[in-house]
């Protein structure tokens, strides 16, 4: 049994209370009011050129209306129905930044939930006899569902009862002057938006509990009773099917429709391989933390190795799917999807380009060799930089379209990810601590733990 | 010297006894010259204390000869020799269109290093065309195990010993000449 030491609750506790602290300053420092962002883009104009923000500003504000009215800001609407300055838009950015920023640090944490959910499932339909030692691991990550997919419900609903006005296409005032969004309210509509998000988490919650209960009662059962191993089974395989479409869904509506106009055939799986390798990542970095802390012994370096071996793999797969994505917009060129590229590309070059360095050839280089992925700092550095990565990739799909060239990354944004990161890390170890760490009555346990390559 | 050119072929019937007996024959300091087996078994290179291959070394070597030559060959012809514009993108810079080659020099580079890599393999491994099989016994092919041991001292103490780690059957072999 693992017992969660203090010393992590209090650095969990100190990391949500310095992160809570950081996203309320973020909230405090939006501009009050229209009068104040106009004085500050003024000094900005005359004063030091530093930082990309600022000079994105005074190209912004010689030609505004193409870069800011059609495509940063996403709203199309506003260009036609009234003139608005370009104060104006900044205010709506900044106004809109913090919320955007607990948005992609809330999102990030539960789809490393997810992901891991995907995993675990992934593992027990296809009987895979190299994992069952980590399952326990896995059961501890993929509980933060529950509190983060709460968490993301809330946001959502905070967003449809426009207390933030972050999803463009819920503003009736915008869908009434824009035609696209228009033809797409069938789908687009606040009730079945919220409807899909609730269907999606209580879904995934259910097999989440339920497969957690069938892997106690299998440690419990007598030798040779594999019912509820058989039961755990049925169920994974139903839910990858549920998963695989309610995953899709979900990205399109909780972060490609922050780009109404918008759309990518390929963003379910794009989303997917994001949120997976980000869960493994997380899977190898929490096994590697508790091996170190004495506990998992029977986790030996072939298990480290496959973990990495899969960090590798999917973080080509991401690669390629980014790839995918980019060049066949960029190649063909039409006006309407190639906005979404010159956005990120013009006003968030170092980012854009910079996450996917990170994401492609940092885990290329490092984890490709086969002896570096049983040697474990050289997995932990891998996993931290495909985490930050990772969170950089959520965070170029969501700010383009809600801050425009307004973002920069600073106390809200890194308030609320040490906020959502210490509910993380508590949860996760508090989870993993309410039970044995060998899932003793998995029926693969033999092979998995003298499992070697 | 004629001591030194007698073989053991000693057969087993599984490959975990295999396995067992290459520990312990490696223990006991007889040089193994080679193993026949029907199928790969997993860790038996290891045991053995073969080193470790370098065709991972030239897969990433061929790898970049092939990324080379793709983007040789994609600037000639692209950029060089018939710049065309496609789909409003004038080809007069090759870093510029690049994303329109990274497919070409993607799959150039796992063309080379897949194709050299067996090559290299058949090479190192001296295998071509129509090659007569060394196989010393065809039952390896089959459910039989076989490892070739250099006799060291005396043959029916080395025997006994063979017997003990598992082996089905063993065979003195006078070889001529490797």
């Amino acid at each position: 049994m693992y017992t969660l030491s203090s010393k992590l609750k209090v650095f969990a506790g100190i990391l949500f209370v310095v992160g809570l602290i950081m996203t309320v300053f973020g909230f405090i420092n939006r501009p009050a009011d229209l009068a104040e962002v106009e004085q500050m883009l003024e000094n900005e104009h005359h004063g030091d050129h530093h930082g990309a923000s600022t000079v994105n500003f005074e190209d912004a504000t010689n030609d505004h209306h193409n870069t800011h009215g059609e495509e940063s800001h996403g709203d199309e609407a506003h260009g036609e129905s009234h003139e608005m300055s370009h104060a104006e838009h900044v205010y709506h950015q900044l106004t809109n930044r913090p919320w955007s920023a607990v948005y992609v640090a809330a999102f990030f944490f539960f789809m490393i939930g997810l992901g891991v959910l995907a995993f675990y499932a992934i593992q027990k339909a296809a009987q895979a006899g190299w994992s069952p030692v980590l399952f326990r691991v896995m059961e501890g990550i993929s509980s933060y569902i529950l509190p983060g997919g709460i968490i993301m419900f809330i946001l959502l609903l905070i967003s449809a009862f426009h207390l933030n006005h972050i999803f463009i296409w819920m503003d009736e005032d915008v869908v009434a002057h824009d035609e696209i969004i228009q033809g797409k309210t069938g789908f687009l509509n606040i009730p079945f938006f919220l409807a899909r998000a609730a269907a999606f988490l209580i879904g995934w919650n259910l097999y989440r509990w339920n497969i957690r209960k069938f892997s106690l009662k299998q440690d419990e059962a007598k030798d040779g009773d594999i019912a509820w191993y058989k039961k755990g089974f049925k169920h994974s395989a139903a839910f990858l099917v549920f998963f695989i479409v309610t995953e899709s869904i979900m990205s399109w509506d909780w972060i490609m429709s922050f780009d109404p106009h918008w759309f990518s055939t390929l963003f379910g799986w794009y989303v997917f391989a994001s949120m997976f390798v980000s869960g493994i990542t997380t899977i190898a970095l929490v096994t590697i933390y508790l091996k170190s802390k004495g506990y998992l012994e029977f986790v030996n370096d072939s298990h480290i190795h496959d973990l990495a071996k899969f960090m590798f793999g999917v973080s080509i797969f991401w690669t390629y799917l980014w790839f995918s994505q980019f060049m066949l917009i960029w190649y063909s060129n039409i006006p309407e999807e190639v906005t979404y590229y010159v956005t990120r590309i013009e006003d968030y070059n170092l980012v854009f380009f910079g996450m996917v360095a990170i994401n492609f050839l940092f885990p290329l280089l490092i984890l490709m060799n086969s002896d570096f992925k049983r040697i474990n700092w050289f997995v932990v550095t891998a996993g931290l930089f495909i985490l930050v990565g990772h969170y950089l990739d959520i965070y170029v799909m969501v700010m383009p379209a809600t801050v425009g060239a307004s973002w920069f990354i600073g106390l809200p944004e890194i308030g609320s990810f040490l906020m959502f990161g210490g509910i993380f890390l508590f949860y996760v170890f508090n989870t993993i601590s309410k039970a044995p760490l060998l899932a003793k009555g998995d029926p693969y346990l033999k092979e998995s733990k003298h499992f070697h390559y | 010297m004629a001591a030194s050119n007698k073989k053991l072929h000693v057969m087993y019937t599984d490959d975990d006894v295999l396995l067992n007996a290459v520990k312990q024959v490696r223990e006991k300091h007889y040089h193994i010259e080679e193993v026949f087996t029907p199928f790969p078994v997993h860790g038996l290179e290891k045991a053995m204390g073969i080193a470790d291959t370098r065709l991972a070394i030239n897969a990433f070597l061929y790898g970049l000869v092939g990324l080379a030559v793709a983007t040789t060959m994609m600037n000639y012809i692209m950029i060089e020799d018939w710049p065309q514009n496609i789909g409003g993108k004038p080809s007069f810079s090759y870093l510029e269109n690049m994303p329109a080659f990274v497919p070409i020099m993607f799959e150039l580079t796992v063309f080379f290093a897949a194709h050299l890599m067996v090559i290299t393999f058949y090479l190192r491994s001296r295998l071509w065309p129509f090659k007569k099989a060394e196989n010393p016994d065809v039952r390896t092919t089959d459910d039989h195990f076989l490892m070739e041991v250099d006799v060291k001292g005396d043959i029916e103490e080395m025997s006994r010993f063979m017997y003990d780690t598992g082996a089905t059957e063993i065979k003195v072999i006078d070889k001529e000449e490797h």
